[in-house]
């Protein structure tokens, strides 16, 4: 591809003077698919022959009818800086992206809208779960036509505990490093005080809105038995809340009660998730 | 779509014009070099070489022969469109801002702005059929307003002549004895900067765009407010769909305060627009910097945009744009 030329034979102010060196321009093609190919040489800065092949496909745009003089000017001879165009200035692309007309509202929303309004089921199908009734991506909790009979605010929904919430003593998986004093046969009692007490029926609270504080959580999760310990989330460089906390209950079973009562409960505008909390992995 | 990029221009393009027949695309920038393109396939057909600033503005005759270019080095030039070759140049004593071929070919409006002591007028020239005839003597000049004047075009039966400009009033002038007709008022007219003014296919409305974030639809006779299309960016330039009832806006924010700000920020799609319902249809993205440029296909079925990136990009549409309603 690339025969170098000896330094020797370079004049000392090369450049055009060699073009007469190189094998002419060849064009193949256009093919029946439109494939052209159009093969060049050229010398390159270091005076090492480059063949440049260009491989373009001529698509048809449009079947746009043209006037006689439009073909005519079709064959016009190119002139001013046309004349001598690289063949790889490529001064013409198609993009790469595909362009949309982006309509500001999606096709033919005007018209469905007041339908819509009727009909949420086609927005957020998944999202729309109500908190009332356990009704899915049938109205939203505000308009659950059962709230009138559900029970009393004081009573939160009963649901079943997740099952995947149940996570909390995940044991560590294997070709994961496991620290000696975690390992199997060691010894458990020394030095596990602290985390004891850190994670001992600990439920993780997400989802908290920036207002809370460990006051309002301490309220919230008092009904459900002795709580040991309430913990939110504070952001150092900006002192605001990150939005989840940890509460700490003395009984499993108070614990487990909380969280079956308090998750999806709105809270603060915000719907609360409450899991267990999983022990630090590492 | 996938649009067609064209990098030809070294400088933000100015300025877009397609040819009757639309298989002609000429754009102009502030490099010197106005050049034409296949308005199809957007291959480079050529360039008109000779200028010595920025050309601002140009129209090409009915029958696509003679280019006229309006340059900011002060001079007016005709070109044979099929060659490149340099015809006549006509000299100012300012930059010349706009051109337009009069109805026949046998006059053009130039524009010429404000420089030094001089103050910006609009100039009528005849163009001869013959390029040895022609010479280089105004058949009116009218001046009279302050500040540059961005667009005159010819009126209906070349009677009159429509401009606009940076004191944001829109005139018409009568084109045989220069006296003003109309002006359009302080309370429907635009508050800042016309920026571009076109005409309608057969000429009876024409749509100005304006720095002040709108572009309105007057009637070329009476001068009467018919339709306002507000948007959130200065409007550049501004382009009427000759087949279907719509309206396009390009612009964006100033392009010294581009790079301070996020590329969404800018606004830089061409923004279409229903023309009687003045409700935005859609936009289309794809500029780097303001759309200074656009200019729709005599057929209606492709439009280009000019950017201050230096990009022409040529659009095809998808037949769901045929199909869009409201």
């Amino acid at each position: 591809m690339a025969a170098k030329l000896r330094w020797g034979e370079l004049d000392e102010d090369d450049g055009e003077d060699l073009d007469f060196l190189l094998p002419p321009k060849q064009v193949i093609g256009p093919d029946d698919n439109g494939i052209k190919k159009v093969i060049e040489y050229k010398f390159d800065d270091e005076g090492n022959k480059v063949k440049i092949t260009t491989i373009t496909r001529t698509r048809k745009l449009a079947n746009a009818r043209l006037s006689k003089r439009a073909i005519q000017r079709r064959s016009w001879p190119k002139f001013g800086d046309a004349v001598h165009e690289d063949v790889g200035s490529r001064l013409t692309m198609v993009s790469t992206e595909e362009i949309l007309l982006e309509r500001p509202k999606p096709l033919g929303a005007k018209a469905e809208e007041p339908q819509a309004a009727g009909d949420p089921f086609q927005r957020g199908a998944v999202l729309m779960v109500c908190r009332t009734c356990g009704k899915k991506g049938d109205h939203w909790t505000s308009k659950c036509p059962y709230k009138d009979l559900a029970p009393p605010s004081e009573g939160f929904v009963d649901k079943p505990p997740a099952s995947d919430a149940a996570t909390g003593a995940a044991g560590a998986t294997k070709g994961s490093y496991v620290p000696p004093s975690m390992r199997a046969g060691a010894d458990r009692t020394t030095g596990s005080d602290m985390r004891r007490r850190n994670d001992e029926n600990s439920v993780r609270v997400t989802n908290l809105s920036e207002d809370t504080r460990e006051p309002d959580l301490l309220e919230l999760f008092r009904p459900f038995g002795t709580v040991s310990r309430v913990y939110v989330a504070i952001d150092q460089k900006t002192s605001m809340s990150r939005g989840f906390g940890f509460v700490n209950f003395v009984s499993r079973e108070d614990a487990q009660r909380a969280i079956n009562k308090l998750n999806g409960y709105g809270y603060d505008n915000l719907i609360l998730r409450v899991e267990w909390a999983t022990p630090r992995t590492s | 779509m996938r649009p067609i990029l064209m990098k030809g221009h070294e400088r933000p393009l100015t300025f877009l014009k397609y040819n009757n027949d639309g298989d002609l695309l000429f754009s102009c920038a502030k490099d010197h070099n106005p050049t034409v393109w296949f308005a199809d396939n957007g291959e480079r057909l050529g360039t008109y070489r000779g200028h010595n600033g920025a050309v601002w503005c140009c129209d090409v005759s009915r029958d696509s022969g003679r280019l006229i270019t309006g340059s900011a080095d002060q001079t007016v030039k005709l070109w044979n469109v099929q060659t490149g070759q340099q015809l006549f140049t006509f000299n100012f004593d300012s930059p010349a801002r706009s051109v337009d071929f009069s109805v026949g070919d046998k006059l053009a409006v130039i524009t010429s702005d404000p420089f030094m002591e001089l103050t910006s007028a609009i100039h009528v020239k005849r163009i001869a059929r013959d390029p040895a005839d022609q010479t280089g003597e105004s058949v009116l000049v009218l001046k009279g307003p302050q500040g540059r004047i961005n667009r005159a075009v010819w009126g209906p039966l070349n009677r009159t002549i429509i401009s606009g400009g940076e004191d944001a009033v829109i005139r018409i002038w009568d084109a045989e004895t220069g006296k003003l007709l109309q002006e359009s008022d302080k309370e429907s007219g635009h508050k800042k900067t016309i920026t571009s003014l076109v005409k309608s296919a057969d000429g009876s409305h024409f749509l100005s765009g304006s720095l002040d974030k709108s572009a309105r639809l007057w009637d070329t006779r009476t001068l009467t407010l018919i339709k306002t299309y507000v948007t959130e960016r200065p409007v550049n330039a501004v382009a009427m769909s000759p087949l279907l009832d719509h309206v396009v806006l390009g612009g964006g924010q100033d392009a010294s305060a581009v790079t301070t700000t996020d590329h969404r920020a800018g606004k830089f799609e061409a923004k279409f627009y229903d023309k009687i319902l003045q409700e935005e249809i859609g936009g289309v993205k794809g500029h780097f910097g303001p759309i200074n440029a656009l200019a729709f296909n005599p057929d209606g079925k492709s439009f280009s945009s000019g950017g201050e990136d230096g990009y022409v990009r040529l659009h095809h549409f998808d037949q769901d744009y045929f199909n869009i309603k409201l």
